[in-house]
């Protein structure tokens, strides 16, 4: 916004100069070019021993008069590496049917099991035209579609925010609806039925193709607290309906030894076919100087079991008069397991739901970074930012832990 | 009675809010980029999937977005 606001206001008086000097509005509007914004970033996410992922973006928007925009983004995602299964790491090789059930991976003694047939391409595009209703009055409706190899989402979205007191409050709602198919291969696999241990068997499958429904609801006030502070809290409710389970994630069975039974060792995961997530997000933002502190806290709880607690802070600290900046950026995130997280599962007692996806298990995530941001004139920003994440089981939560780099560079400019 | 509540601290909270805030000639800060909540918004939207891919929470900061597999 900031970037083409010079040119913009120049723009602005350029017409109004031009009405006055030749009487008529409809010849001004003609010599205004506004120029689209273009935002990009380059993202490389890369965990140790697991997944990487290259995700270019770029975002359009350009104004079409009278605070009317209309924006574009497109996202390109690619994924390789290796991923958990769910099932536990033993003393002896762990040998597993790939998804499609054609071929077998084995993983060595006592490490976690990784599925190394992991890869795919997500192509996202999403749009949003942002309109004035009224003079204080204004709404966002958006559109977003994801595809990829086996799963597709289709989602649309409308957020009106009401300026009041001067422009001081805004109060902001926002509805949202998608679905999402998913199209495992191999077919979606039978909830707690057994994973076959040898390749060219098939496993039970219920359908080749599942969906889930997701409906969304924010509730928002922003107050400007002085010159120099703004604070935003939100409320939102997501109700998710459908298949919600990983049809690629599995659990170990253990006799009554502990060790994994001989027939069927593993079965497929299977999770409660609704959720209801409700979050209370506060942000703020504070200038200290030239600097400027960004800080929020979020809190996370849904009817899974999962509760959930994250802080966020980014700091610009600037440097040379605003030409350049750098901002290091802390967060950390502490969750509760779901009430259907086992790390393995007891033969003659298989629950009715159960999964062990980490992400569902008690963890913790830890990220430090530090991005460096240059000035490169009006229209122009180059960024750059290196963070170090770190996900770590709580507890006595035994799984491995998982870490990652994250690399990103930005560049921003008015076309 | 729950509704009531409700509508008493929303009248409470815009009544604390309104005293709140600045004249329009004290915006100057408030105007700048990175004094914005979101000053750079695909920062936050690749920060959002990376988490949205390996937590089980999500939201809070918007609604909608796109759905992903994410193994």
């Amino acid at each position: 916004m900031q970037l083409k606001k010079p040119k913009h206001i120049r723009s602005v008086l350029t017409a109004a100069t031009s009405t006055l000097l030749a009487g008529t509005a409809q010849q001004a509007v003609a010599e205004v070019e506004i120029p689209w914004q273009v935002d990009s970033a380059f993202l490389y996410y890369s965990e140790a021993d697991r997944v990487t992922v290259y995700e270019p973006v770029v975002a359009i928007r350009k104004e079409m008069g009278d605070d009317e925009f209309v924006g574009v983004r497109l996202v390109l995602d690619s994924m390789t590496g290796a991923s958990p299964n769910g099932a536990m790491p033993t003393d002896s090789p762990q040998t597993f049917t790939s998804p499609s059930g054609a071929s077998t991976y084995t993983t060595p003694a006592g490490e976690t099991p990784l599925d190394t047939s992991f890869h795919d391409t997500r192509v996202a595009v999403s749009a949003e035209w942002e309109m004035p209703l009224d003079e204080r009055l204004k709404v966002i409706f958006g559109g977003n579609l994801s595809r990829e190899y086996d799963y597709n989402s289709l989602g649309v979205d409308a957020t009106f925010s009401w300026d009041l007191n001067q422009r001081n409050t805004t109060l902001t709602t926002g509805l949202s609806m998608s679905q999402d198919q998913t199209n495992p291969v191999g077919g979606v696999p039978t909830g707690l039925s057994p994973v076959p241990t040898t390749a060219g068997i098939q496993k039970s499958t219920q359908e080749t193709s599942e969906t889930k429904d997701i409906s969304g609801l924010l509730l928002g006030i922003t107050q400007v607290i002085g010159p120099k502070t703004l604070l935003q809290f939100n409320y939102t409710f997501t109700d998710e309906q459908g298949y919600l389970t990983d049809p690629y994630k599995l659990l170990s069975v253990l006799d009554n030894n502990d060790q994994l039974r001989v027939s069927d060792p593993y079965v497929y995961e299977k999770r409660p076919d609704s959720r209801q997530r409700q979050t209370l997000y506060l942000k703020g933002a504070h200038q200290f100087g030239t600097d400027v502190l960004h800080a929020s806290y979020r809190y996370y709880w849904d009817d899974w079991g999962v509760s959930s607690h994250t802080y966020d802070i980014h700091y610009r600290y600037e440097l040379a008069g605003g030409r350049h900046y750098l901002q290091p950026h802390l967060r950390y995130y502490l969750q509760n397991k779901a009430d259907f997280y086992h790390y393995s599962l007891q033969d003659n007692n298989i629950p009715a739901y159960a999964s062990a996806d980490y992400r569902l298990g008690d963890m913790s995530t830890t990220t430090l970074g530090l991005k460096y941001g240059l000035v490169l004139g009006e229209s122009h920003e180059f960024g750059a930012r290196l963070e170090s994440m770190k996900q770590q089981a709580e507890g006595d939560a035994p799984f491995e832990n998982n870490t990652a780099v994250i690399f990103q560079l930005n560049y921003s400019f008015l076309f | 009675m729950k509704t009531i509540n409700l509508i008493l601290l929303l009248t409470l909270v815009l009544s604390a809010c309104s005293s709140m805030g600045v004249q329009p000639w004290q915006r100057g800060h408030l105007a700048k980029q990175k004094m914005q909540l979101d000053p750079y918004p695909l920062d936050a939207f690749l920060d959002e999937h990376i988490y949205f891919s390996k937590e089980s929470s999500s939201g809070g900061a918007g609604v909608g977005g796109g759905g992903c597999g994410c193994n």
